[in-house]
């Protein structure tokens, strides 16, 4: 089954700072979409948001047609935080941690972390301790807990971030292994080569808005907005 | 000085090794009010710390800073409101609580009720937002969210726990004043010490304070050892703290 999701005039401000000034977005399952924008854009606000840990201040979220609030977003959805956290568990009790509420079994629990240890190149890990990971490492576990949840919106702010080239090329592949049509995922990144490579379809956030939102090529070869131009030539300033 | 404490010494090795059947039941009693009192306290105490530190609401800053001031509560004066709600024209007399380490026990708890509310409910309260966020994100209900950060920072409880532990084992205002120092009955290791003083038996109530020193160095160390060790090996972390809530 496909999945929808649509953002209808989202707006959420901080005090004085306007985060998301109304962002509207429709979203089909089995596209990976990639939201670019400098630092402060939005962005991860707006995967809060999605990812149900943040109210907006205004606007509607529809998952499936349906009108959702934060607590049935979250239902279906699970974010890769940008700044990785970890629980002080081993690596095998953060990532058994998502599938324990779940009522996934015991043995089952330990066949599918090795999987997706094994999808990170961090097959043997179970043991060691979260916390005392590298970041490159812990960014891994982070995505593989996602990973193994099967939620209908992954979110993932900045996935690659803190990996070395080699380690940001199998976390592409493994994520790209993700889609589905019954997935959508939305990604960040500041690293326009991955957008290029990975996007179905690029959101460029400026200041909390979209200025732009089109299929790779035509967002690289063809933006309509001056804003997007200039941002692809790393030309904006503020 | 010098004169009084080598033979305490001399005579705090010898109560111990001689298996004086008063000073292990003493130590025994005073471990028991201690005990039971910290128990007690944490019946009511964590649930409270638990809303104080994961909820937000109104006034709540009054609240946090109502128990911070009691944790300097004097003991004597609870000792003697105890005392009198205990006796038996008390409003609590029915419940023949005065001179029993029971009584002394409930005494303690109340004595050490500000102190684990406030140092678990700071812990939980600075308990890193993102933690919480990370629970939720992997489908964790409110409830299990909380209990996720109570282990989270379960070494700041048992911190707190220890220190309470403490503040009952060494206290003697109430122990004195709800548990009247019965020999045989509710005397505890601090009321010995206040009787043997007032005995003018100095090397003895001397030979009880070392004792009662002893066993606070212990369990601190007890409780450093087991830090440490949690630190090096999660095996043991889980094994003694954690059987299963919320994670593995
Ligand atoms: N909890 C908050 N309180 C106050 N301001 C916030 C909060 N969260 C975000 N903001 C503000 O909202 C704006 C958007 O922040 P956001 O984190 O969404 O940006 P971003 O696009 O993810 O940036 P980056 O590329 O640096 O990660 C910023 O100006 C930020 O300071
Ligand atoms: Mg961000």
């Amino acid at each position: 089954m496909s999945v929808r999701l649509q953002l209808t005039d989202i707006k959420k401000t901080y005090r004085a700072v306007t985060a998301l000034n109304s962002v509207s977005l429709d979203m089909m399952g089995g596209k990976i979409i990639v939201l670019l924008g400098a630092n402060g854009a939005g962005k991860s606000t707006l995967m809060r948001i999605l990812a149900g840990l943040e109210d907006p201040d205004s606007g509607t979220i529809q998952f499936n047609n349906q009108t959702t609030d934060a607590k049935s977003i979250r239902r279906v959805s699970t974010l890769v935080f940008q700044k990785s956290v970890m629980f002080s568990l081993s690596v095998y009790g953060n990532l058994a941690y998502g599938l324990k509420i779940r009522g996934v079994p015991e043995g089952e629990i330990s066949k599918r972390i090795a999987e997706a240890l094994e999808a990170v190149r961090l097959s043997g890990f179970e043991k060691r301790r979260a916390k005392k990971l590298s970041g490159g490492e812990q960014q891994r576990v982070a995505l593989a807990r996602a990973f193994l949840l099967n939620s209908n919106v992954l979110l993932l702010d900045e996935p690659t971030a803190n990996l070395d080239p080699n380690s940001a090329a199998i976390i592409e592949k493994a994520i790209l292994a993700k889609k589905s049509s019954s997935r959508i995922i939305i990604m960040a990144t500041h690293n326009l080569n991955q957008a290029r490579r990975m996007a179905d379809e690029i959101v460029h956030i400026h200041n909390g808005e979209i200025v732009e939102a089109s299929a790779p090529e035509d967002f690289f070869e063809n933006p309509k907005s001056e804003v997007t131009r200039k941002f692809i030539n790393g030309e904006l300033d503020f | 000085m010098a004169d009084i404490i080598v033979p305490a010494l001399q005579q705090a090795i010898n109560l111990i090794t001689s298996g004086d059947p008063e000073v292990y039941a003493t130590v025994y009693r005073t471990i028991y009010v201690a005990g039971l009192g910290t128990l007690l306290a944490c019946l009511w105490s964590i649930p409270i710390a638990v809303f104080l530190g994961l909820y937000n609401f109104r006034g709540k800053w009054v609240i946090k800073g109502i128990f911070n001031a009691l944790m300097g509560i004097p003991t004597v004066a609870l000792g003697l409101l105890l005392f009198l709600l205990f006796s038996r024209q008390g409003e609590l007399g029915f419940m023949n609580l005065l001179f029993t380490l029971n009584g002394i026990a409930i005494g303690e708890a109340i004595l050490v009720t500000p102190i684990i509310v406030s140092f678990t409910a700071n812990a939980l309260g600075s308990a890193d937002s993102q933690l919480r966020d990370l629970a939720r994100t992997l489908g964790a209900s409110g409830f299990r969210t909380n209990l996720t950060l109570i282990r989270e920072t379960i070494w700041s409880i048992v911190l707190s726990l220890t220190a309470s532990f403490n503040r009952c084992f060494g206290e003697l205002g109430i122990a004195s004043l709800v548990g009247g120092s019965i020999l045989g009955e509710t005397r505890v290791l601090t009321t010995s010490i206040a009787i043997w003083t007032n005995f003018g038996d100095f090397s003895l109530a001397m030979a009880y304070g070392i004792i009662l020193m002893a066993i606070v160095v212990v369990l601190a160390l007890i409780v450093s050892l087991i830090e440490r060790l949690r630190n090096e090996d999660m095996g043991l972390n889980r094994l003694i703290f954690w059987g299963g809530l919320g994670g593995r």
